[in-house]
Parts: structure tokens; sequence; C-alpha cells
């Protein structure tokens, strides 16, 4: 535990006019292989405990590991689109700690010789281009999951006992480690953050991963340090673990530059340790301290031959590529007839392919953006759960608007069928259906209101016969109170206008 | 009486109906309970698994069925190897008592093949040893002798085989674990290529230089199993995918005119028993009298053999031991006077009290090995040595067929006479060790009985990586050249 005092927050802006902070990024992806890394179990998330085990992943006395072909074919698919190297021959290693989550008590990885190398990607930040040097992409075996059981916080200390489930431990990761990211210091949160959204893009793109923050299939360490401005030498870094969303990459990377700033202000020493994000303040505190004593004895693993792609076939897997991220951001951008501030804003809110999906399923370029930047986002930001992972799809977006452009929902309805949607009532149709929140259009009941209305307000009625046709507003604002707002506004002024002209 | 008949032959009696391969697994059952109180070659006795899979067997014979060779021939499994619903100790503490859920590829194809199992068999904790002394369950014994070692680490299959309590017993070789005992009982024992047995639910001990094999009192005997046993297997990544040579065509031939056999200069002299030497000079003079051509040829890496391999093996160990930690399987001890320990310290506690000295040695050695700052000078300097060594083979083996040496510098030894001494121990492996390191197969094959101690002494052929064949058509010439002592009873 770190033993230094506490020190105080220094404001992010006020950080940066003395400290450049420089990161850079780890980033987890469990790929969607129907099968694990090195044995042949389902790799299904959310099962009961311990029902997708063997002897292999249990890592039985005698059990040894077979590579997924699948697995590294995503993992060079995921290298080439990350402009890396691909390497020619390349082995596992075996890093070695004793853990209870880790059934044979070392972790098949790679070292030092990773399938994919020397990679950049570009990310868009504010209409500006930001490069992030891929330092390496390696392939590596998921841990099991240990439940703290009795303790008030979840956390092993203070509880009674642990359980422990074996069905995530062999599930194939792809590690993706960036070299040393510097960029002006008042961007580098939103840089990160672009970093990790555009990831889960292209893993998405890629069909290699289903990239989840929020279920942990896209995990992401935020390595963060200080210098003093105009300084080259690197300082100590903090190492923040598993921040589970975008958003909280970007908070992460906010809070450490105060936390460091006010370390080094005070004179002190920032201590190498790993951190845990919180998400309900925005805040770290410290998990375990890396000592030197850490030592994973890594050394090549025997049970398992080199892996060595042709050449021919990493060619093949370069065709199945999708779109570079940045050609695709010009080509919809064009499509869809965007300015550059609405694309800006889009790729901003981490919205693009949302936004892309929703056109896909059917809505028009301009409404997908309005709902995803504007209702959805609201959504996002009061709970703070990432656009990406709100309870609803881009293709439910698109049937909402294809209910309004039928005219059977407004805007205002259409709210209400988002709220039934997120609540998990169902589809939009049936959400709908449920809530009864269709448009009345049919003359019968509009006509029936209508006269209402016009009995009740002889005056506003008066100035329409004399001509005043703007004053049917105030009738037709009547009309929709009196139908809950599920009145058809234009056809309310059509019976209107016909029966006072 | 059965238990005295090679496999081949016991085969031919089963094949022609003279006798029942319950008959014949009721003989080892009854040999086992007359001789193992001495020799303490098993640490599990399945009879009745044995005896229905012979019954088994002779059912599906008398309906005409057309079967395996060696089916209805019993066998003894190294204890090292998973038996679904048979203990498998690996001779450890941390281990008693555990029953795989799953069959070794090699114990699936025994069963398929027929084989009845009579039992699990002694050996050095994990393996590691090379007298059987470092077993959990007490030493093996070696039947010409009991109080001297049977050799290790596959110490109870040896002796198993050699004083007829199985026909046939699969051991482990990782630095000369079947062909040490073998050359010690005065059996057959064979190293296959590394990759030409699978390894799949063989409890690892150092990884690139594991390999089952078969051990037997004929070399056609050590053949036939080895077919039986070989092969590719997919769940083993090491595995070779390429056809077992023809070893028992080979065994039957036994032919070494015109065979070009080098000796190696290195595996002589200081070190050497003189009755181990004069065996073995003698065996080189009538391979040269059968036709063979005799070369002598120098490997100079051989001398850092056991140098490379206590770093590259403990590293390996050190590792593939980790997962023995409470957790899942296998002994839990609890830490004395704590409550309520954490995971770590149940480990910590079930290690110390479940793994006997020489693993822990082992271990920590190969953390050392591969600690951060050492790992270039340790591990990587004996990966380089591993390269030298396979050169020294190539080169070797671009002047002759096959290479002649002892098996072992000397003969069985008296219990406890080296307990004191682990290096002296490890230095008993100086002829093995080479092979295992570049992967190479060796056989051992009985030469006599050393004249200063009365006890048998072994010959070891090596032949290129997938040149088994070379080994056992070596091996049967030499076994008609040299006739292997019998032990007429255990010497108690």
């Amino acid at each position: 535990m770190s033993t230094q005092t506490k020190t105080p927050l220094v404001p992010f802006d006020e950080a940066l006019t003395r400290y450049e902070p420089v990161m850079g990024l780890e980033v987890h992806v469990e790929l969607g292989t129907n099968t694990k890394m090195f044995c042949g179990c389902a790799t299904e998330f959310g099962a009961e405990p311990n029902t997708q085990v063997c002897p292999v992943c249990l890592g039985l006395p005698g059990a040894l590991p077979v590579v997924n072909a699948k697995a590294v074919e995503s993992a060079i698919r995921i290298g080439l689109a990350l402009n890396c190297e691909i390497a020619e021959w390349c082995r596992f290693a075996r890093k070695n700690y004793f853990y209870p989550d880790q059934p044979k008590n070392f972790q098949t990885s790679q070292y030092d010789e990773p399938i994919a190398f020397d990679g950049y990607t570009d990310v868009e930040v504010d209409g500006e281009v930001y490069r992030i040097e891929i330092e390496r992409a390696h392939m590596e075996e998921d841990t099991g999951k240990s439940l703290h059981v009795g303790g008030a916080t979840g956390r092993i200390h203070g509880a009674d006992h642990s359980l422990l489930d074996y069905n995530r431990a062999g599930i194939p990761l792809i590690e993706i480690v960036t070299r040393t990211i510097e960029v002006p210091g008042d961007k580098a949160p939103l840089v990160a953050r672009a970093y990790v959204n555009q990831l889960r893009d292209l893993m998405v793109a890629l069909g290699v991963s289903d990239a989840r923050m929020d279920q942990g299939s896209l995990r992401a360490d935020v390595n963060l340090s200080l210098r003093p401005a105009g300084t080259t030498a690197l300082g100590t870094r903090s190492e923040t673990k598993n921040v589970n969303s975008f958003r909280s990459v970007e908070r992460a990377v906010r809070y450490e530059v105060g936390r460091h700033a006010g370390i080094l202000d005070a004179g002190q020493k920032v201590v190498q340790e790993t951190r845990h994000f919180h998400e309900s303040d925005g805040t770290t505190s410290p998990g375990r301290e890396k000592s030197d004593a850490e030592d994973y004895r890594y050394f090549p693993e025997p049970d398992l031959a080199p892996v060595a792609p042709s050449r021919a076939w990493v060619e093949e897997l370069r065709g199945t590529l999708p779109e570079p991220p940045s050609e695709r951001r010009k080509r919809l951008q064009a499509e869809w007839d965007f300015s550059d501030l609405d694309m800006r804003d889009t790729i901003g809110a981490g919205a693009l392919e949302l936004v892309a999906a929703t056109v896909a399923a059917g809505a028009a370029p301009q409404a997908a953006r309005k709902w995803w930047l504007g209702e959805l986002a609201r959504r996002s930001n009061d709970t703070g759960v990432d656009l990406a992972d709100l309870p609803i799809t881009p293709e439910q977006v698109a049937g909402i608007q294809a209910l309004i452009d039928a005219g059977r929902l407004n805007d205002k309805l259409a709210r209400d069928v988002f709220d039934g949607v997120l609540a998990g009532e169902g589809t939009p149709e049936e959400v709908v259906a449920s809530r009864g929140l269709e448009l009345v259009s049919d003359d019968g009941a509009l006509g029936e209101a209508v006269d209402q209305a016009i009995a009740a307000n002889p005056d506003v009625a008066d100035k329409i016969r004399d001509g005043k046709v703007q004053a049917a507003g105030a009738l037709i604002g009547a009309v929709m109170k009196q139908m809950r707002g599920q009145a058809d506004a234009g056809r309310v002024r059509e019976l209107i206008l016909e029966r006072l002209s | 009486m059965t238990t005295r008949l090679h496999a081949a032959d016991l085969a031919a009696q089963l094949a022609d109906g003279s006798v029942t391969s319950v008959e014949a697994t009721q003989a080892q059952l009854d040999r086992i309970a007359a001789v193992d109180g001495d020799l303490n070659a098993f640490l599990h006795v399945d009879a009745e698994g044995a005896l229905a899979t012979a019954a088994d067997v002779d059912a599906r014979r008398a309906a005409g069925e057309t079967l395996p060779t060696l089916a209805g021939v019993p066998i003894a499994v190294k204890d090292l190897i998973n038996t679904a619903g048979q203990p498998t100790t690996a001779g450890s503490k941390i281990l008693e008592g555990w029953v795989p859920p799953y069959d070794a590829t090699v114990v699936g194809r025994l069963r398929a093949a027929g084989l009845p199992i009579l039992g699990k068999t002694n050996l050095d904790e994990f393996a590691m040893g090379s007298s059987n002394e470092h077993s959990a369950y007490g030493p093996a014994r070696n039947p010409w002798d009991t109080s001297r070692i049977p050799g290790g680490s596959s110490g109870g299959s040896a002796a198993a085989v050699a004083a007829f309590e199985a026909p046939l017993a699969l051991g482990t070789d990782t630095g000369g674990s079947i062909r040490q005992p073998g050359a010690m009982t005065g059996i057959v024992g064979v190293k296959p290529t590394y990759g030409g047995v699978s390894r799949y639910g063989v409890i690892a001990m150092a990884s690139s230089l594991d390999q089952v094999g078969p051990m037997a009192r004929s070399v056609l005997d050590a053949a036939l199993l080895h077919e039986v046993v070989a092969g590719h297997d997919p769940r083993d990544s090491t595995s070779i995918d390429a056809p077992v040579p023809s070893v028992v065509e080979a065994a039957r031939r036994g032919d070494v005119a015109g065979l070009r056999i080098g000796v190696v200069r290195e595996f002589a002299g200081e070190g050497f028993q003189p009755g181990v030497q004069r065996r073995f000079d003698e065996a080189v003079a009538k391979l040269a009298d059968a036709g063979a051509e005799i070369v002598e040829v120098s490997c100079p890496s051989f001398t850092h053999g056991i140098a490379a391999y206590y770093l590259v093996m403990p590293s390996e160990v050190s590792s593939n031991l980790a997962r023995f930690d409470a957790m899942r399987y296998g002994l839990r001890v609890s830490p004395e006077g704590n409550p309520s320990p954490s995971a770590e310290q149940v480990m910590a506690a079930t290690r110390d009290a479940g793994l006997g000295d020489e693993v822990k040695r082992r271990i920590i050695l190969g953390t050392y090995a591969l600690s951060s700052g050492y790992y270039d000078a340790y591990y990587g300097s004996a990966q380089k040595v591993r390269t030298l060594i396979a050169q020294d083979f190539n080169t070797a083996f671009a002047q002759v067929d096959v290479l002649f040496s002892p098996t072992a510098p000397t003969t069985a030894w008296r219990l406890g006479e080296k307990s004191d001494d682990p290096l002296a121990m490890y230095l008993e492996d100086v002829c093995t060790i080479p092979a295992n390191l570049a992967g190479v197969p060796g056989i051992s094959v009985p030469i006599g009985l050393a004249d200063d101690s009365g006890l048998p002494v072994g010959g070891q052929f090596l032949a290129p990586a997938q040149a088994d064949d070379r080994l056992y058509n070596a091996g049967a010439a030499l076994e008609r050249l040299v006739p292997a002592p019998v032990l007429e009873e255990v010497v108690r």
C-alpha cells in the first residue's frame, strides 16, 4: 500500500500549466471465438459458473494446450488493421505467478515475440488527427474470476471466503499496447477516449469481438505520468486498471493528471503502482504496489509449437480487412452530407458507428444523428453508461424513426417509446402497443376533440373565422392537451380550418 | 507359467487359444501378490479393472473378432500417466488419492488395443530421480538385489517387468528415466523420438524433455508396445504428425551387417565402473564380429549435457509444478495456528507439506534460473548448449547410423548410498541426458552382468530423430549376440 501522505488534487487545467501528461494505453480484447484459446470449451458469456471447463483450462495434471487457429487468425487481422508487422515466427511464453483464479499458476501469453508489432492508428479529436503508435498486439489467455463473499466491498479484504469461476479461464485475449502517447495536455483525456472508442469500432468492424466494455470484453488500462512542462525525461507512472467505459477512460486520465500534479507540487514522488478506477466518483485508489519483487520468470512455452503464419495467409487475411477508420470517416461524411461540425460532434460523442448502423437500418442520417447525439446522449450522461452500451440497438432507433416518418409517432411520443425500449419493455412496436402511444389521426375522435375546443374557446374561434389563421395554434394546443399529446397535429389543424372557414 | 513369457509369445498363445487373457492376467496378479511386498513396484493394483478388460478380450476373441496383436497381454503403467478412474499420484503426497477424470492418450490407446492394465507403478516423485528413492510412498527395489535401487525414475515399471510381475510397462524418460532403470534391472527400455508418443495426460516434469516409452524383456516386445502407443495426437502440439517408423519390422530384422556404429569417446573413463566398461567393450567387439563398422566419434558438447539439463529441466519443473496449489484438486493443508488463512498461505502450507525435498530442490533451482537478471546466464546459456549438443548429434549421424555407449556409468547402488549427494546421483544420467536435450531416440538393451558387481549392465543405442527403427534393429541384433541375463528369482 502507498505510504505517502494525501496531497490535494490539482484542477486539470491548472496542472497543465506546469506539467505535460504522457500516456500509454493497454487494451485487452476478448475474442469472440466459439472456443477457448487452448481447448475446445465454449466461451459464452454468463453461463453457470464452472460449466465451460475441461482438463486443459482447469490446469489438471497432464493436460496440454493446443492453439486455437481462429484466434491466431483474429490476432493477425487485428494486427493488420492496426498497420502492424506480422511476425513470421513467434512463440508463446509462460508468465509465472501464483493466483487462485489462474489454474496453472502461469498465464500462457506472448512476451518478447508478439504476433503483431510496430503499427499505428489515427484517431480524430475535434477535427484534429492524432497518430497513436502501436508497440505490439499479442495473444494470451484470460484468467478465471474470483468472487469474494462476505465482505462489505466485494473485495478480498474483509471477505469470509472466495468462490472461483473458471469459465473465463482460457478465453482468448489480444492485448494491444501503445507506445507512449504525447499529445497536447488538454487533448489527452479525449485522445485516450477516442483511441479506445476507435479500437472498439475496429473490433466490431473486424467481427473479432463484441468489444463490450460493460461486459469486460474490452478492458482498458491507462498508464499515466507527468513531467514538468518543456522537459523530456519520463516521470513515474501509475497504471489504472480495468477502466470499463469510454467516459471513464477520459475521466481516469483527468483524475490522474490532477492527482500526480498534487504529489509533484508537494515535492513528493509518485509511487509506481496499479490503481482502481471508481465509476461512482471518478477517482482512483491504490491497488497492488508493483514492487521489484514481481518477477514473472517468463520463458518460452515448451508445450506449444511456434506460430509461423505464412506470408500468403497473411496477405489473404489482409484482403478481409474492413475500411480503415480515416477513410471510413471521410466516406461516411460525404454520404451523409454532414458538415465538418456535425461530423466532429458525432465522432466526439463516440456515435459514428451507431449512426452508421442506424442509417444502415433505414433512418435518414440527420435523424439518426439527432437521436444519438440528443436524446440518447442525454440519457448516457445521466446514467453514466456509454452510448454504445445503452440497452437499445441502432435497429431499434431506426425503427422508432420509421414510425415517425410514417406519421404514427411525433417526437414527443418517440421519447416515450425510447423510455420503454430502454426500460426493456420490448421492441418499439411493442412499446407503442403496450403503452398506447400511437398518434390519433382518426377523424372521428379528432373531430370530437376539435368541436369541444371550438366550443370552449369561442373568442379564438371568432378570430379564425375573421381570417386570423395563426390563432389556430391555441386551438391545436387545446386539442393536443385533451388528447394527451397523441393527436396528429397536422390533421387537427386541417379539421379546425375546415370547420371555421 | 505365463508370467515368464515375453509379450510376443504370450500374445501368440492368447491368439491360438492355449491360454486366456483372464488366466494370464490372474497369473500376473498372483505374481504381484507374491513378490511386490519385497519390491514395492506397484503403488496401486487394479485387479478388478484388469480382469474385466481380460474377460472382455477373451469374449471378443471367442466371438471370432480380429484383435490387435497385444490384446489381452497385461501391462503396468507408471503412476505419472493418467488413468481415468484409477488413482494417479506421480509418487507425490500432493496428489495422494487423486483420481484423474480422463485418460492419457497413451492409456486410451492401451485400452483400445485391449491391454489389461494391472496397476500403477512406483516412481521418484514427479519422476525426479535416478533411484526411485524419492518416491513419497517408499522406494521400489531391484529384483536382482532388493537392498539395491532399481534405477529411476521409472524404477517401479523396471522392477515389475524384471521380476515378472508384468511382461510390459510404460515408463517416462526425461533424462534417462526409462533407459537407466532398464539397464539397472536387465530389461529393455526405449525413449522414443521427442514428439513420437503423445504426452497428453502424462503429468509433466519438463515438457521439452519428457517422453513416454516402452519397457519390456525383449526388443521385439518393446517394439510391439511402441507401435500401440506411438503416433500423432492432435491434443499434443509437440506430437509429430508423421507415420510411426516401422519398429516391429526392425526388431524382427536385427541385422547389423554393414551398420556404422559410433562409439562416443566422451562416454568412457573416469566415473565409469570397470565392470560396466568391460561388458560394454565386449558388446562392441561382438557387434564388430557381426559385421558392424565401429567408428569412434567425438561429441564434445555432451560433457556439458548434465549442466544444461539441470537448468532447463528445473526451470520447466518450477513452472509445471506450480499448479499443485490446493485450489482445485489434491492435498490441501491449512497452516497451523491460523484459523482463517489466505489462499496464498494455504498454497504455501500445502506445497511445503505435500512436496518432497528433491522436488523442492528442483523448483528452487528452476525459479532461480528463470529469475530476471539470471535468465540469460542460466536458462539462456543452457538452451545454447542444447543447440550445440544437437549439432554434435548431427555431425555424428553424418558419419554413423547409430551411436553406442553404456546406458549408465555404474550398476545399481545400494539404497541410501547416494542419498546425501545429489550431484553424484545426477552424474548417473551423463550418457542418457544428451538424447533428451536433442530430442533423439534411445534404447537400452541388457549386455550381461558386470563381473565386479554381478548386476545387470545396459548398452544404449541412439539414433537420429524419427529413426527409432534403427534402435530396434541394432538392439535386436545385440540381444541375439549378447543374451539378456535371466533372473531366476527375486534376490532378497
